[in-house]
């Protein structure tokens, strides 16, 4: 159980026009580790999410997920593996127009078949995991930053996904709601043995849910390894990226 | 700049045709989103319904008391309810209303939908493994599509309302006659080509808006970009598909 590769990435590359945000990536993440990923603005963090699952596709590289290859899917197996992944969009990408009951259930509704009243227990448990129930009714426009990022989130889990893709998941937040969400995704991992890769630029976040995590640098997969190793580490590079990034704030796009 | 724009225009064109295509392709693809396309229809409708009303009153009040004096001098003033509904069922009305039509829902169709692809909530539902095509383009089209006859049809009854109201100002006639000789003036060949012809506005009005939405550039400004041209584009293509639409229809049912 503990050995299954969930996700495997081999020498990923995406450039955009003449411009290479990816160069040569490989990664590795076993069922139930939660694999932390590093990396200024703009090195193509999000850009490696969104191949992984068929939002961007890449110009050279395989990836496996749960078994699959993404890029041979046609779009009915592409379909089938997103039911499996779960993904936390930087902007939390709720639907506008829709009230946040309706945000978390249209997954539920289109993609299973669940009796209404199953649907509605777990919209509840959602919003009670992300302590956000008594806003069930409120439209998205209704909520602050913060509150978008969690019911992003708690839309992005209510199907129990295998594999979870946050893209900084807790940026912008304050430190206390940071911890939750930070708790929150472990314990997910923990209770579901969900697996999950998150982009993120806080050390806090990472320190809570962190197994292993990454650096990406100029386009490549430059560090690698437990997460104290990194932070210890005597590189310029890394002591000077970790003792910045503790306090860099990143506005979602 | 205005070589630009056409430049723009064309490459428009083609995106648009693709777009088109696609359409057609999924529109015949279960599930079909019944309830979507009504709710869509029944937005468009509270939205369109006031300044159709007065557009289509105005129509018939404007062209009556425009053509009377023209009409009077040639003592053929028995002819006005010939000559304005014919005008308004065949042209005037279906033109009209597109054009108005398109001002509302071609904008509003390509803010809504360049604003979820800016916020990526377009990216959000197709990793969730639902179409947003399907979801968001092909129910908007084909509400458009639907909704703009029922429309037209609205407006050339208030516009014939409206030209017996301005008879009524001028001259007396019976509501009886009146009704008489719009009917002896409105062939089901004029009714026809009117018409359909306004299917074929609707869908420019939506996929042009829905087109330049889902395709909208990122950062805000794409998505006021993706309002402001959808509305130049549409009323452009309107115009142009009349002109080719009258000629099919002169051709087919001849006057
Ligand atoms: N769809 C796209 N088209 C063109 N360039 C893009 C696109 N998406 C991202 N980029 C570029 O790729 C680079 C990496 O972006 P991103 O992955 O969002 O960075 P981050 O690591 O901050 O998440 C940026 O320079 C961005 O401008
Ligand atoms: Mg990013």
């Amino acid at each position: 159980m503990a050995d299954v590769k969930v996700v495997e990435v081999i020498n990923l590359s995406k450039s955009f026009g003449d411009f290479t945000v990816l160069d040569n990536i490989s990664l590795t993440v076993m069922k139930g580790e939660n694999l932390v990923i590093f990396g200024r603005s703009g090195t193509g963090k999000s850009v490696l999410l969104k191949c992984m699952v068929g939002l961007l596709i890449p110009d050279n590289g395989d990836i496996f997920i749960l078994g699959e290859e993404v890029r041979k899917l046609k779009i009915k197996g592409l379909n089938e593996l997103r039911k499996n992944i779960g993904f936390l969009f930087q902007s939390a990408a709720l639907y506008d127009s829709m009230s946040v009951r309706e945000n978390l259930a249209f997954p539920l509704i289109r993609n299973f078949k669940f009796s209404k009243e199953e649907v509605e227990e777990k919209v509840v448990r959602a919003l009670e995991n992300v302590t956000l129930l008594d806003s069930i009714d409120k439209m998205p426009s209704e909520l602050s930053g913060g509150m978008r990022k969690r019911i992003g989130l708690a839309r992005s889990i209510i199907t129990e996904p295998a594999l979870m893709l946050y893209d900084e998941p807790t940026t912008g937040l304050d430190p206390i709601t940071t911890k939750e969400i930070s708790y929150l995704i472990r314990d997910l991992q923990e209770k579901l043995d969900m697996t999950s890769m998150v982009v993120t630029h806080d050390l806090l976040c990472a320190q809570i849910i962190s197994d292993k995590a990454i650096v990406l640098k100029d386009g490549g997969l430059k560090y690698k390894g437990k997460l104290d190793e990194l932070t210890k580490s005597s590189d310029p590079f890394l002591k000077d990226f970790f003792s910045f990034e503790k306090n860099e704030e990143t506005p979602g796009v | 700049m205005t070589e630009i724009r056409l430049i723009e225009f064309f490459t428009n064109v083609g995106g648009l045709m693709q777009f088109s295509l696609r359409f057609f392709k999924y529109c015949f693809l279960p599930p079909y989103e019944f309830s979507e396309i009504k709710k869509h229809m029944d937005e468009l409708g509270v939205k369109t319904l006031p300044i159709v009303s007065v557009t289509g009153i105005i129509i018939g009040l404007v062209l009556t008391l425009q053509s009377q004096p023209i009409l009077a001098r040639f003592g053929a003033e028995g002819f006005l309810p010939f000559m304005v509904s014919i005008s308004v069922v065949r042209e005037l009305g279906p033109v009209i209303t597109a054009l108005i039509f398109a001002g509302r829902v071609s904008s509003g169709i390509g803010a809504e939908l360049g604003s979820m692809r800016v916020t990526e909530q377009i990216d959000a539902m197709e990793v969730s493994a639902i179409d947003p095509f399907k979801y968001l383009v092909v129910t908007r089209v084909i509400a458009t599509t639907l909704i703009l006859p029922l429309l037209v049809m609205y407006v050339n009854f208030l516009a014939i309302v409206g030209c017996y109201v301005a008879i009524l100002l001028v001259n007396d006639i019976t509501l009886q006659l009146y009704i008489n000789q719009v009917i002896e003036a409105v062939k089901f060949g004029d009714l026809i080509p009117g018409i359909s012809k306004t299917l074929v506005f609707g869908f420019i009005v939506g996929i042009v808006g829905a087109y330049k939405g889902y395709t909208a550039d990122k950062g805000t400004e794409g998505v006021g970009k993706a309002s402001t041209t959808s509305v130049v584009i549409a009323s452009l293509l309107i115009l142009i598909f009349d002109m080719i639409l009258v000629k099919v229809s002169l051709w087919l049912w001849p006057m």
